[in-house]
């Protein structure tokens, strides 16, 4: 058995950056990364804004080093690019050493390209090898591959807006049974015309900038990204001096068992992720010191998770800010890509603004960090949210 | 508009899947949502795109429905009014 | 740590499974490629309300899970898993079509809601009012068993303790049809009863969804302990069988100790080489049990392997049908399951009688 959980690498690519380093210039600088929407053809384009990376499938597989016969989905693609940075970050030199799996995340799969080929798959033998890779297992296959992970552990999550953040409660979950020493945690999910069209018929899609937890907030912009996180043993950890970015102190999951897309009012599931949380840290409310939203700026989440904070935390409410202004809400990748950003706010001490908030919200008198704010941080809480009433926690700590 | 309320129901049924309801069990005046026929939020965003699609009617704003899906009276009131097909 | 225990089942397939008084005793044959599942009643489960937007695979599931609440005689679970290849598909199929079909224009969302993964287990934790843990993994043949994993784990540790798990999948048109392109389904009519002598590709597609309550408190009615999970996402043909011993070794048995073997062979002449791996050789004389001929192939169709070990360890009872060999066993005690799909995502799975 493992007591603690460490984080030992993280790699990420979002519509704010390449990698971890360029995500955090992003971060500080207050750099969005929406814009319109250049790589699907939609005849929504003029009606939403979106956080899409900026390289296309070409170069990402060049990227990889991946002959033209392959079929990578983008999903795939984005998802290998992650987590090779994050096995490069952690100095994982044999892969194979430890044992060592992967849990990964993601609700879009291959489905950008099912899209595309769907009625072509029929006439056109060339498109076909993308039918395999439409089910959401495979992305996580191939990542696995890129990796060098063989004859293990190797599963994926699908929850919707949650998935990554259930991904890592997992890998923890692993991590601690001793089931495994070592777990690549994370998710990927790429832009699709089902996930535009989806959520534009929920009519919960900005045609402007998202602006989470504000009055007036029009609608989420969706986005997409991949990001992972190494987890490592108290035995790997002692075994190969690692450096440590953080630790996985405390999760929770738990359903509003209310709507199938609505959260509840009163936010219900999310209070009862953020409790069961903070018991697994053996934390008070008090010991948060930052609180990453989930806040997508859709009227629903917004309400619904600030009402569950204030339920939690009561009146002492810590720090609080919604990173979607940046990225855009990119589905089940959320979870990772946050959590990237609180174990770099852990690292650096800094609390980064909610962007593009103006007006208060009249439902209750809380408001987000608005400015960058350096403040010497110990604990920062993430949230998830998604539909199916699927409610996440995780809580990163910078000491075990 | 007798014949736009019965269109409504007929409509109403087959695109919500309202199977163990008939035509007869919906009055006009029978409240659509919540404690009435039991229409939630996401037939609301259904009931949008045929106004949409039937009577060329744009919502932008789904709390607009609210209003307008009261029942099948003031439903069709407000197509009579708005249709622009 | 707590021992694990399969209280409660319930399982639509196709064959009448979903009645539990009831063990493969009229047996379905089907000469076909896709065969899909014998329908209990739906409407004596799921008001209509309810039941309104649910495609098949929810209902399903839904069922299912009522099943085998009702079978370990509880109203409600700690935690929810479910496992599910390809998601709802039918609702997937709907809405990209629709996309298509209409340019973008006049959707609605009902199918897309209806598509994302996680809808059986959110429905199902709607239905019950369970508030608590819910996940749902999608890693094709190792769906199920990841279910299972993450569950045993918890109720080991004590985190919960009585959970629902579930594997179910559905049939969607356009998914079978692409898939008889890529020859991952047979191409011809074929009788299910004959697939370990077939020499084509492919399988005969089957759907279905097999529920479990699980719980670290053994109850009189239990049916098995499940004693050990193990998923592998890469396994050669000439490994299983060292993975099977070390196994089997990390559980501290042997080939011996072992009275049956659950086997997922589904007729692809290409790929039921892994099974035959231990078929001919470790386990030769080891009481060797197949069911793909009854259930289909699917990607939680393993999930009714871990039904027909669960009924045999409980009733003591081996049907002739899913017979793969002759032995005489007497007492069934420990039984493996081993299983994987086109050669990936291989698990191996141990219950013992309680």
């Amino acid at each position: 058995m493992s007591k603690g959980v460490a984080i030992t690498g993280m790699g990420i690519i979002s519509a704010i950056g390449n990698n971890v380093a360029e995500n955090y210039q992003s971060l500080i600088n207050g750099k969005k990364g929406i814009s319109r929407i250049s790589k699907i053809d939609t005849i929504h384009k003029d009606d939403i804004m979106v956080g899409e990376i900026a390289s296309t499938n070409l170069e990402l597989e060049q990227q990889l080093g991946l002959t033209p016969d392959n079929n990578y989905s983008r999903t795939a693609l984005l998802g290998a690019i992650a987590a090779k940075e994050a096995i490069q970050d952690a100095r994982i030199s044999d892969i194979n050493a430890y044992t060592t799996g992967l849990v990964s995340a993601t609700s879009v799969g291959g489905m950008d390209m099912t899209e595309t080929y769907y009625y072509d798959y029929l006439k056109n033998k060339s498109t076909q090898k993308y039918i395999e890779g439409h089910h959401a297992g495979d992305s996580t296959q191939k990542i696995a591959e890129q990796l060098g992970i063989k004859k293990s552990l190797v599963t994926t999550i699908s929850t919707a807006c949650s998935s990554a953040a259930n991904a890592i409660m997992f890998g923890a979950r692993l991590i601690k049974s001793g089931k495994l020493d070592r777990v690549i945690v994370g998710g990927s999910d790429c832009l699709s015309k089902f996930t535009i069209n989806g959520f534009k018929t929920l009519m919960i899609l900005s045609d402007t900038y998202n602006t989470p937890f504000d009055e007036n907030r029009k609608g989420l912009n969706l986005g997409e990204a991949a990001a992972f996180l190494v987890l490592e043993s108290d035995k790997v950890i002692a075994a190969e001096k690692k450096e440590v970015l953080g630790y996985v102190k405390g999760y929770g999951n738990a359903n509003d068992a209310y709507h199938q897309t609505a959260s509840s009012e009163n936010g219900d599931g999310a209070t009862l992720a953020m409790q069961k949380a903070l018991k697994v840290a053996a934390y008070t409310a008090n010991d948060i010191d930052y609180i990453n939203a989930h806040g997508t700026a859709t009227g629903n989440n917004d309400l619904s998770e600030g009402r569950a904070i204030l339920r939690v935390f009561g009146k002492e409410i810590p720090d609080f800010s919604s990173t979607k202004a940046y990225t855009g809400h990119t589905l089940a990748a959320a979870g990772a890509i946050e959590a990237v950003y609180a174990v770099l706010a852990l690292q650096h001490n800094i609390i980064y603004p909610n962007l593009n908030f103006k007006t208060q919200m009249k439902e209750f008198d809380i408001i987000p960090q608005l400015e960058l704010k350096e403040k010497e941080l110990h604990t920062v809480l993430s949230n998830s949210l998604g539909f199916g009433g699927n409610c996440s926690t995780v809580i990163f700590s910078k000491e075990q | 508009m007798e014949v736009l309320k019965q269109e409504l129901k007929e409509n109403i049924i087959e695109q919500l899947n309202l199977e163990d309801i008939a035509v007869e069990d919906i009055a006009d005046d029978d409240i659509l949502f919540g404690d009435g026929l039991g229409l939630d939020s996401i037939d609301a965003l259904e009931l949008i795109v045929m106004l949409d699609k039937n009577y060329g009617i744009k919502l932008t704003d789904p709390k607009e429905g609210r209003e307008i899906f009261a029942s099948i009276e003031v439903m069709a009131k407000y197509i009579a009014e708005h249709r622009t097909k | 740590m707590s021992a694990v225990y399969i209280t409660g089942i319930g399982s639509i397939s196709s064959q009448k499974t979903f009645d539990n008084t009831e063990f493969l005793k009229e047996i379905n044959t089907y000469t076909d490629n896709v065969i899909s599942v014998v329908n209990p009643n739906y409407k004596e489960y799921i008001p209509p309300a309810a039941a309104r937007r649910m495609a098949k695979g929810i209902k399903m599931g839904v069922v299912a899970s009522k099943i085998a609440l009702a079978d370990a005689n509880i109203d409600n679970v700690d935690a929810i898993i479910t496992g599910t290849g390809m998601g709802c598909v039918r609702d997937s199929e709907k809405f990209v079509s629709a996309i298509i079909d209409n340019n973008e224009q006049y959707l609605t969302p009902t199918s897309f809601i209806q598509s994302t993964h996680n809808t059986v287990g959110g429905q199902i934790a709607l239905g019950l009012q369970c508030k608590g843990y819910n996940f749902t993994y999608v890693h094709a043949s190792a769906s199920f068993e990841s279910a299972l994993l993450d569950a045993q784990l918890q109720l080991e540790n004590d985190e919960a303790n009585t959970i629902l798990i579930g594997g179910v999948d559905e049939h969607g048109d356009h998914t079978i049809t692409i898939h008889k392109l890529i020859n991952h389904i047979k191409s011809e009519k074929t009788d299910a009863t004959k697939i370990l002598d077939s020499k084509t590709e492919g399988a005969i597609f089957g759907e279905g969804a097999n529920f479990f309550v699980v719980s670290n408190q053994k109850q009189d009615s239990s049916y098995a302990q499940v004693i050990a999970i193990q998923t592998y996402n890469t396994l050669a043909e000439t490994e299983v069988s060292h993975a099977a011993q070390l196994f089997l070794k990390d559980n501290n048995l042997d080939i011996n100790d072992i009275d049956a073997i659950v086997l997922g062979n589904n007729g692809d002449v290409k790929y039921d080489t892994f099974y035959n791996e231990l078929s001919s050789n470790l386990f030769k004389d080891t009481q060797q049990i197949y069911y793909k001929h009854l259930s289909g192939e699917f990607n939680t169709a393993s999930s009714f392997g871990v039904w027909l070990a669960s009924k045999i360890l409980k009733t003591q009872e081996l049907p002739e049908v899913v017979r793969l060999n002759k032995k005489s066993v007497s007492n069934f005690t420990t039984i493996l399951l081993y299983n994987q799909y086109r050669g990936e995502n291989h698990s191996f799975t141990l219950l013992r009688k309680c």
